[in-house]
């Protein structure tokens, strides 16, 4: 199975949103380097909407990500609700 | 940050479809091919554009919306950076000729992204598509000015930062990557679509964007962390539209498969060659390293690159070709690229030096395959040369490959020992190639590749001098000559680090700054 992954800054924005990914995503692996943090997982990845506005105590748009998203791979599909990662083979 | 949300009346894919796919339509005073005149040449055949969809979903009163946020955030950190004299915290100057090397050869690529992509959003026939390209059109423009903005700072106070748009078009190793661009922009549009949002931003930006600027931020260079992670979120954009281009092709016809898979191959291979350079950037020019080229390279196409590749299969699409030169090369081109530039110090707007033994010896680390049986012996015997008052400069010129526009500096498939040549006759002429990749290229379209303006053969044609200047003058320094069409300053841009004007202001400055003086 390939891997996907996505890449995001590190500030007090996305502290809450690695979290979430950790915490929906127990396959996910963690890897992190100077000012960034990039999150590996097999097969796929979902970010959830609910998950981050949890830990963040509002209300969150999803496209929010793009403020402190670095890179990502993998088939993407975004929906109000959660956004996923994945490949087919 | 204290971002508002709106209650959403329409759910993001019906605001999509309405802000997006409504605003196109089908013309009727003329005929649609008029219109999109461009659409059919290359051979792609498109049956149903409705099919294409943007899976982030943006719309354009998001894209503002977020963009802006995000540009305050830059301009604010920018800002904070230049004030506080931030260039004195990067980890030493030598840092700063990886920046000269980010301004005067991949901020002008910045620019020519934003032309192509506005280019191509006319031609596409599909809203989705053009919206897309639109964006991403403006994302170029916006990264080479916060470019340009960011490394204005510089500016002020380092050599070789000075005429970025001038160097561009004359200097000899920056005819590598703007031909890349050059090449792309003079396709047809889906070419164009394979060979930037394809090839260059889903293969290849990860390694340029993630690795080295990961690395600035651990240099010190606050600046450039702030302006490359901000281009690179654009670039995650950028890399869902090239890939779901590529689907979207591969999907409306199976006539489409061998033309994609030609473009593929030549583009991977494009793209590659280029980025030679960002291997010497972080394997050489990074005072501390993040990662090495080769495990970047390993991270972000093998295993990145392979995921995708494997995903195309079920379209009948293969990986590139040549990926076993691809994989020896790894543990050799930073090395051979940075040995060139060192030789051609005396021709070049930043300065090269030979690495210290910490260096050599994490370079021998990283490298155990090869650093230490061919490339350390080379670089002490220049250490050891300068040391004694003989800095190596090479004052010939070399021969360039006629496709990438490099010097022929990369050696033979399995064999690092033996530089590789290639050749093909066309129309009576031999043309030079440093490889099977550039060769096949080349021999596919060889009335587009015989027009290549390649900066050796302009100097020997003498059209690399100022206006008024006599070649044929007694004691004419052919060099000189050229340095000055480059307007580069001879002793001030050129040459080895040590003893530079960089090093002694760096140095100067960086005690000021610690000192009541």
């Amino acid at each position: 199975m390939s891997t996907v992954f996505i890449a995001l800054q590190t500030n007090d924005d996305t502290r809450p949103i690695i979290e979430s990914i950790m915490a929906d995503n127990p396959h996910a692996r963690l890897n992190e380097a100077p000012a960034m943090v990039k999150i590996d997982a097999e097969g796929k990845l979902t970010v959830k909407r609910e998950s981050i506005e949890e830990r963040l105590g509002r209300e969150f748009d999803l496209q929010e990500l793009h403020i402190n998203l670095i890179s990502l791979s993998g088939n993407l599909d975004e929906t109000d609700d959660e956004l996923t990662l994945s490949w087919n083979s | 940050m204290d971002m508002q949300v709106a209650k959403k009346k329409l759910g993001l894919k019906e605001r999509y479809a309405l802000m997006t796919r409504d605003l196109g339509w089908d013309t009727t005073y003329q005929p649609m091919n008029k219109v999109f005149p461009q659409a059919e040449y290359e051979g792609i055949k498109i049956h149903d554009w409705s099919k294409w969809e943007d899976p982030f979903r943006l719309t354009m009163d998001a894209y503002w919306k977020y963009q802006a946020e995000k540009e305050k955030k830059l301009y604010a950190i920018i800002d904070a950076y230049a004030q506080n004299n931030g260039h004195l915290n990067v980890t030493d100057a030598r840092y700063i000729n990886a920046i000269k090397l980010f301004l005067n050869g991949i901020s002008p690529l910045e620019y020519m992204a934003h032309r192509g992509f506005a280019g191509v959003g006319r031609q596409f026939p599909g809203v989705g598509t053009r919206v897309a390209c639109l964006m991403q059109s403006l994302d170029e423009i916006r990264h080479s000015q916060t470019q340009i903005h960011a490394m204005s700072n510089y500016n002020k106070y380092y050599n070789g930062f000075h005429d970025y748009t001038t160097m561009i078009q004359r200097v000899w190793y920056l005819s590598v990557p703007r031909s890349f661009f050059d090449d792309a922009i003079t396709a047809g549009p889906f070419e164009f679509m394979i060979a930037i949002g394809f090839s260059f931003e889903y293969v290849l930006t990860n390694l340029l964007f993630v690795p080295f600027v990961s690395g600035a931020a651990y240099n010190g260079d606050m600046g450039t962390m702030t302006f490359g992670f901000s281009a690179q979120s654009d670039e995650a954009r950028h890399m869902t539209l090239g890939l779901e281009c590529i689907k979207f092709m591969l999907e409306q016809d199976p006539a489409n498969v061998p033309i994609v898979q030609r473009w593929i191959d030549k583009w991977a291979w494009r793209g590659y060659r280029v980025l030679t350079l960002v291997g010497m950037m972080m394997d050489y020019m990074l005072p501390k390293r993040v990662m090495s080229w080769k495990e970047a390279w390993e991270i972000y196409f093998e295993e990145n690159g392979g995921a995708l590749f494997n995903d195309l299969a079920r379209y009948g699409i293969r990986p590139p070709k040549f990926l076993d030169q691809i994989a020896f090369d790894k543990d050799h081109i930073s090395h051979q690229a940075w040995g060139t530039f060192y030789n051609y110090a005396a021709a070049c707007n930043f300065h090269s030096w030979t690495p210290t033994d910490d260096e050599m010896d994490w370079l021998s680390a990283k490298y155990p395959n090869s650093f230490d049986k061919y490339y350390r012996p080379r670089l002490e015997h220049w250490r050891e040369e300068a040391k004694k008052g003989n800095r190596f400069y090479n004052k010939t010129l070399p021969m360039l490959c006629q496709t990438c526009q490099i010097p022929m500096i990369f050696t033979e498939p399995g064999d690092p020992t033996k530089i590789c040549y290639r050749e093909s006759d066309y129309k009576g002429t031999k043309y030079h190639f440093c490889s099977d990749g550039c060769k096949d290229i080349f021999d596919h379209e060889p009335e587009k590749y015989i027009q290549s303006w390649l900066p050796v053969h302009q100097i020997y044609q003498g059209n690399c001098f100022n206006p008024g200047v006599d070649p044929t003058a007694p004691g004419f320094d052919a060099l000189g000559a050229v340095l000055d069409y480059y307007n580069m300053a001879v002793g001030r841009d050129n040459l080895d680090f040590e003893g530079s004007e960089d090093q002694k202001n760096f140095e100067a400055w960086r005690g000021m700054a610690t000192k009541n003086i």
